[in-house]
């Protein structure tokens, strides 16, 4: 089963190999991965998408837990959250389907980024993994020159904060 | 008051109450080597090799229930302490190593004698840290050392590049270490405490299972046999664990596992309740895993929350020192005034004598046949009244070893359980004779192992110390070979030295005393005088019987109750 991990960290060195390497060591996958500073820059956040059983994902917080600079690990799969990855598609555009291609851009609240009506466009697109995946297949018949995309940054519904307190 | 990086070492070392360092100088070094020449405030040991410097410390730390601590040059300096420091890792032993390092301006260069061990020990040590600023070496340390003893202990590296232990700055020491994100647990959880003795009281067929969280938890080996008579449950103890209850104590059943006793794996297998403390369910140890102790409840006492579940499901977990919980356990014990059922532990121990009946280690010795490796061990105990320092490498003679010594207390057994590192067993034991100068320290190896760090008897002799090494000498890898007489049709594939040295004249040649012993009649006598020497090492290279098998044994993936008598 799919689970997205919350993890703070402290914002040091070698941090990020740290979590990469206990994945690769114990033989599990990192799907997808973000991290960056928060505004205390001495510590950064990340979302981590990753497979596994309830054993597995019980072993993988533990280990998480276990390296020296991580603060805290929140399995948010279970709990009500909200997650959100960006998107953006570099895609072939002419002034025959520049219109069709706007209104997909609005229909998704996406941003048009860079716009060359006779050439190209890049769109920026931010939803869950699934709506992301549909815009690709619906811009396929434009003609995709180049995407890039995030993983998923996860976060809790109600009051509560994930912080380091 | 202005110190350079190289002084903040020393001055760090100095008030983290270190007296005993193991170490190996190199370019990178040379100025901590330097201010070390300057100091008196701890002893230096030169090693020939810089895994023997690790391992070293590790049976310094294991004997003294201090942080061992050792210091490499960069490059192949540091590459050579990694087996130690996953040998450290893979046994929970704390030691701090520090590695020099190229100058910071020529890191990323591939300069001479440059590796990137921070990248390359990330996962041999338990953390890792390079000095990037010579103002932050002193915190460093501090955090090293306190990372390395707490929570489940380990080996930290401090890789400090040479330009480092050259800058000045104002020295600083931090009296307070306090890491936000590194908080181990000590205490038991009260309700969880509660919980474990309700199920202690009703068990019907107990057994406590003890590993090396018992040396690790200063003290708490007798708090262990304290709750083995307060419950009535017999214990058996892991390769770690030995010593952590007498071997004469009645509620004792030896070993478990692969070479453990029948006693002790049959038990396991029938248990109602099993009671895992400081022990991590290694496959060494469960054998197949849906057999073990199928009908067991099962609490687990540990310190690292990832050792929990890992294996085997905890039905009660214990987040804690060992020597904590097992407090709070007595004292709930104790608080409740509960008793065990006497009736179904009666019947129990009825049960377990009936396994200890089969005499599993039992072994016959023809009067005038070889030397059985049995024999030896025994003969050992009884001449050092079981109270020796007992340092292994890792193989048959390891497990005789273990099978048959018969350990009084804890912190004398120095073997690598985890890794099983050949060639642990001779630093190991000079580091724990360096910490404990007054007693007898015996070092059991085999053939094969013995050559792994052989050149650590130079050591030995600079030093004067008065180990004696014992080969159990059957000519081949012995464990090796038993695998492959049981598992591939007995072809030796490698596993046969046929250009074994002269151990006699190799000790000699590094002044120490080589005595050889080919026949049983000998023996005796040899002994009492290895025993006796005390101005310098003694090898004892002993013909042991060639194809003797280590009995009994669980074979693997095979279920504990599956065990092979002989």
């Amino acid at each position: 089963m799919r689970h997205t991990i919350s993890i703070l960290v402290e914002n040091e060195f070698g941090v990020l190999t740290r979590v990469a390497g206990l994945f690769s060591a114990r033989g599990y996958n990192i799907e997808t991965l973000n991290v960056a500073p928060l505004k205390d820059r001495t510590i950064s956040r990340m979302t981590l998408v990753t497979r596994g059983d309830e054993h597995i994902i019980e072993q993988i917080k533990k280990q998480l837990n276990k390296l020296v600079p991580v603060i805290k690990v929140e399995d948010i799969s279970h709990t009500v959250h909200l997650e959100r990855g960006m998107l953006m598609v570099k895609v072939k555009v002419g002034v025959d389907n520049c219109e069709t291609l706007l209104e997909i851009a609005e229909k998704h609240d996406a941003k048009v980024v860079d716009d060359h009506i006779d050439s190209h466009m890049i769109i920026e697109f931010t939803g869950k993994v699934d709506v992301l995946d549909g815009i690709l297949v619906e811009l396929e018949p434009f003609g995709i020159i180049e995407t890039t995309r995030t993983g998923p940054l996860g976060m809790r519904r109600g009051a509560k904060g994930f912080t380091v307190d | 008051m202005k110190l350079t990086g190289a002084e903040i070492f020393v001055e760090c070392l100095k008030r983290e109450g270190v007296d005993t360092i193991f170490g190996y100088p190199g370019g990178s070094v040379l100025q901590i080597y330097d201010a070390i020449f300057k100091q008196s405030h701890f002893k230096h040991y030169l090693v020939r090799h810089e895994q023997a410097a690790l391992h070293a410390a590790n049976g310094y730390a294991r004997v003294s229930g201090k942080c061992g601590v050792a210091l490499v040059t960069s490059g192949p300096g540091a590459t050579n302490a990694v087996t130690g420091l996953a040998d450290s890792l893979a046994d929970s032993i704390p030691t701090v190593c520090f590695s020099g390092q190229v100058p910071s301006s020529l890191i990323g260069n591939d300069a001479f004698q440059e590796a990137d061990i921070v990248g390359i020990t990330r996962s041999a040590t338990k953390h890792n840290f390079l000095v990037k600023r010579v103002e932050d070496l002193a915190l460093i340390i501090r955090q090293a050392f306190h990372i390395a003893t707490t929570g489940r202990p380990g080996p930290v590296l401090v890789d400090i590049p040479k330009d480092i232990s050259i800058d000045i700055c104002e020295f600083e020491w931090p009296e307070e270490v306090n890491m936000r994100s590194y908080q181990p647990v000590t205490k038991g959880h009260p309700g969880q405490i509660k919980k474990a003795v309700r199920s202690m009281m009703v068990a019907k067929r107990p057994v406590l299972y003890s590993g090396g969280g018992i040396m690790n938890s200063i003290g708490s080996a007798s708090l262990l046999r304290e709750l083995s008579h307060a419950l009535n449950a017999p214990v058996t103890n892991t390769l770690m664990g030995l010593g952590g209850i007498p071997h004469d104590d009645d509620h004792f059943l030896g070993m478990l596992g692969m070479h453990g006793t029948y006693e002790a794996n049959m038990a396991v297998s029938h248990c109602d309740l099993l009671v895992a403390i400081g022990s991590r369910f290694d496959d060494r140890v469960t054998g197949r895993l849906d057999a073990f102790a199928p009908d067991a409840k099962v609490i687990h006492i540990d310190v690292d929350p990832s050792s929990i579940s890992k294996n085997i499901h905890a039905h009660l977990p214990i987040v804690g020192d060992v020597g904590v919980v097992l407090k709070q356990l007595l004292e709930e014990i104790a608080r409740k005034d509960c008793k065990p059922d006497s009736e179904a532990l009666q019947l129990w121990w009825e049960q377990i004598d009936e396994w200890r009946a089969k005499d599993s280690l039992g072994f016959d010795q023809p009067e005038d046949g070889p030397i059985k490796p049995q024999t030896l061990v025994r003969m050992v105990h009884e001449k050092t009244k079981g109270n020796a320092i007992v340092a292994t490498d890792v193989g048959q003679h390891q497990m005789w070893a273990a099978q048959h010594y018969g350990f009084n207390r804890p912190h004398r057994w120095l073997t690598s359980g985890g890794l099983g590192t050949m060639g642990y067993g001779l630093p190991a034991g000079l580091g724990a004779q360096v910490a404990m100068p007054d007693e007898k320290v015996v070092v059991f190896t085999g053939d094969s192992s013995i050559q792994m760090c052989s050149q650590e008897f130079s050591m030995a002799f600079q030093y004067k110390l008065p180990v004696v090494v014992i080969i159990l000498n059957n000519g081949y890898m012995g464990m090796v070979r038993q695998w492959q007489e049981m598992f591939y049709e007995s072809r030796y594939s490698n596993s046969y030295f046929d250009s074994l040295p002269n151990f006699v004249k190799l000790a000699e040649a590094y002044g120490g005393v080589g005595i050889r012993v080919d026949r049983l009649d000998e023996l005796s006598a040899a002994l009492d005088k290895a025993l006796n020497v005390n101005d310098r090492f003694v090898l004892l290279d002993v013909a042991i019987s060639k194809e003797e098998n280590v009995f009994p044994m669980v074979p693997a993936g095979a279920a504990l109750n599956e065990m092979v008598l002989s």
